[in-house]
């Protein structure tokens, strides 16, 4: 223990000493997590929209009024002919081109039937797909008030109609922010954990102070432990730092068992920080830790499943997603934060967490004294 | 020295230049000498193309979904039969009520639950009106919005057969075109961000750390007293890395070209100009961070921890940037990243030439200068 304690002194005089990256490491979190939900709306609105009206009749301007009216379409302007319209997708001004065909109106009349064309720059698949979807809606609803109009309602009254009533759970008004910021507090202390930890052994080992501890009868698993205690409270500190930056701001407070969450957190914690040592140990210089560590992290980050849905990765993804703890620490957070769920709901994540911590951990103390 | 090279104005450039080369010389040395790093960075960036490339995506798919029947009639079968055939959903069938639908919500087992009352097919055939209730897990908003819209389509259709039988007067019909990428694929918007992203990390980093490794190590000093003029000491490390940034360039765009099957519509000639330029002003970036930071930690830190997230959100490629607020709508125009990946969407997927990128490129070019001035402004000759 008392070798531990000296370990501690250690590890937190030279943390504290160096203020710039304590400032980094306390700042630079809350900076993002107070900025970056701000970003993170991916509601699909605004999308811009050019009209080509060959027919310029009245049925034709309803039309144009009733889809802009809506909200979800910003009129950029009419244009003469499609061709215009391609150029101002094609500059990236224009996501949606409505082209309304000429003898619009007095065909729709006299025949019956009138097709519209509608492009969509679909490079963005999802946007394209409920843009469309959107003004699909909005075609039909003014396809009823022409029928309306036209005809007396008994003749069409009769046929069968399904009603869809929706509700959305856990997060009725659709707050992308509710659903952004636990996960982005999630990634953050990730990044802290794991770079962190990861620099740490091999910078010993690239200035050389490596060999005097290794001369000195401290045990393997205190050195390490030593190394972990300090980054471990670090870690908890920008967590603490981060909830209270969400309740403030953003008025999202834990639904659920805050202990649970916190058990999670303490355990995820010893995870991360388990990975980067593992890398401290393998590599040789901060340059290569830094590299080795910035390609897991991205992998972890962005396959996470909190810009992209996991589900809908492909089968191989899915799997690599098992074994990564970002993807864990996400979901937990949402669970507890929004859903309001507690031990029972979280134990399945917990364990597979604390499976690799053991893994990591001890694969880490395993390799360090192999180098030995 | 002065009046040296004054004497012989004429050789002066010549010994500049071999003095360059030769210290371009060392830094080939540095970065080949440890081959662990230089398979690291160039076998990164293929291995991040790939798996986000194949992985990312905001298609909805294979969607966990309970249905509850309580009705357990034609009506409700043929439909229930029509949400299973899609590939947007797979149908959980040990959810039944909804005291378990309840527990699979709150544990993430389901996205979306749709419920038939009792009476759905009695209410349909009789009263010509009927409902359907669909709730949707909207913790992630996203895919909420999505997955409702997918399963009211989906009844809009069954509904539309139904109403076949009788002709409806006055009928518009959409002819939706997609452009550009027809089967609404994630890759087409992903594959450039991701180019984008990964270039940009890994460019800066690169630079930022080598400098400061050897203002951490000492060497620094042993530079800067050397008679070559210290700008040069930098710019002369810049040189590998920019070589190598490229070759990261030609395997990232032969993997999506062949591997992802995104063709290169526009010219490939500009696409390497372009990135070319791209590297350098992410290279200027790192040298800026490397003068500016003392160790390598923080110059990780800041390149990284400071650099992954934003250029992430703000480069545009996962969040529309026009929804967010003005200001920060602002910050994302310094993002290098982001006017790069508008570069290689316009020239990639749409094909565009020249004319279309000259305003991403002009910016490109100012951001570039503008660290270059402020790099060589606040460069330091002396250590502390």
């Amino acid at each position: 223990m008392r070798t531990i304690k000296f370990l501690l002194q250690k590890e937190f005089r030279q943390i504290f000493r160096n203020r710039a990256i304590l400032m980094l490491i306390l700042v630079m979190p809350v900076m993002q997590l107070i900025i970056l939900p701000l970003a993170a709306d991916y509601e699909i609105k605004n999308i811009n929209l050019s009209v080509v009206d060959h027919d310029h009749s009245p049925y034709s301007r309803q039309l144009i009024s009733k889809v802009t009216a809506s909200g979800y379409f910003r009129l950029q302007g009419y244009h003469a002919s499609l061709k215009a319209a391609y150029g101002f997708i094609e500059q990236d001004r224009a996501d949606l081109v409505l082209e309304i065909p000429q003898g619009f109106e007095r065909n729709l009349v006299r025949e019956g039937e009138q097709p519209l064309f509608i492009a969509i720059n679909a490079i963005n698949g999802a946007k394209a797909g409920l843009g469309g979807a959107y003004l699909a809606d909005i075609i039909r609803d003014y396809n009823q008030d022409i029928r309306v109009a036209q005809v007396e309602p008994t003749r069409f009254g009769t046929s069968p109609s399904i009603e869809v009533v929706t509700s959305n759970r856990f997060n009725p008004l659709l707050n992308y922010q509710f659903f952004m910021v636990p996960g982005i507090l999630a990634i953050l202390l990730t990044m802290v954990g794991g770079f962190l930890s990861a620099l740490n052994i091999v910078k010993e080992k690239e200035v050389g102070t490596i060999e005097q501890i290794n001369v000195t009868p401290i045990k393997k698993h205190h050195f390490i432990l030593g190394k972990l205690i300090p980054f471990w409270i670090l870690g908890n500190v920008v967590f603490t730092l981060g909830l209270l930056v969400s309740w403030i701001i953003y008025g999202i407070f834990p639904q659920g068992n805050i202990l649970a969450m916190y058990g999670f957190v303490w355990v995820y914690l010893l995870a991360v920080l388990g990975f980067g040592l593992l890398i401290s140990t393998y590599t040789d210089t901060q340059q290569q830790a830094m590299f080795i560590m910035f390609f897991f992290m991205m992998v972890f980050i962005l396959m996470g499943g909190l810009f992209t849905s996991i589900d809908s990765m492909p089968g191989w993804a899915q799997v690599l997603s098992a074994l990564n703890p970002v993807s864990y620490l996400v979901e937990v957070m949402r669970m507890i934060i929004l859903k309001g769920s507690g031990w029972a709901a979280i134990l399945p994540h917990l364990g597979a967490i604390l499976g690799f911590a053991v893994v990591l951990n001890g694969w880490a103390i395993w390799n360090y004294r192999k180098i030995r | 020295m002065e009046c040296f090279t004054n004497w012989h104005g004429e050789q002066k450039e010549g010994i500049k230049m071999k003095q360059f080369a030769t210290f371009v010389k060392k830094e080939f040395f540095h970065v080949l000498r440890d081959r662990r790093t230089l398979l690291i960075l160039i076998g990164m960036p293929i291995a991040q193309i790939l798996i986000f490339g194949f992985a990312l995506t905001n298609e909805v798919k294979n969607a966990q979904i309970a249905v509850i029947d309580q009705a357990k009639d034609r009506a409700s079968q043929h439909l229930i039969n029509r949400i299973a055939a899609s590939s947007y959903f797979e149908i959980q069938e040990d959810v039944l009520d909804r005291d378990r639908m309840e527990t699979a919500f709150r544990a993430g087992g389901i996205k979306l639950a749709l419920i038939f009352p009792a009476n759905f097919g009695n209410d349909l055939a009789h009263q010509n009106h009927a409902q359907v209730q669909v709730i949707a897990d909207a913790s992630d908003p996203n895919s909420a919005t999505t997955l409702t819209n997918y399963v009211s389509s989906i009844i809009r259709d069954y509904q539309m057969e139904l109403n076949e039988q009788v002709a409806l007067p006055y009928q518009i019909t959409p002819q939706i075109r997609m452009l550009y990428n027809p089967q609404l694929k994630g890759a087409p918007n992903f594959v450039p961000g991701v180019i984008a992203l990964v270039l940009m990390l890994v460019s800066v980093m690169m630079t930022a750390i080598s400098i400061v490794r050897e203002k951490e190590t000492g060497t620094m000093e042993v530079l800067l007293v050397s008679p070559f003029k210290p700008v040069w000491v930098i710019l002369s490390k810049a040189v590998p890395y920019l070589l190598l940034s490229l070759v990261n360039v030609l395997s990232i765009v032969l993997m999506s070209v062949f591997v992802l099957q995104i063709p290169v519509e526009g010219s490939w000639l500009l696409l390497f100009a372009e990135s070319a330029l791209f590297i350098v002003t992410c290279l200027t970036l790192g040298i800026f961070i490397s003068i500016k930071t003392k160790t390598q930690q923080v110059a990780m830190l800041v390149s990284l921890m400071g650099m992954l997230l934003p250029t992430v959100m703000f480069s545009g490629f996962m969040f529309p940037i026009e929804n967010m607020p003005v200001f920060l709508q602002w910050i994302s125009n310094i993002v290098p990243a982001k006017w790069f990946y508008s570069i290689v969407k316009s020239i990639m997927i749409k094909g565009v030439g020249m004319e279309g990128v000259w305003k991403e490129t002009l910016i490109l070019c100012g951001i570039t200068v503008f660290l270059f001035v402020v790099s060589l402004k606040s460069f330091k000759i002396r250590l502390e």
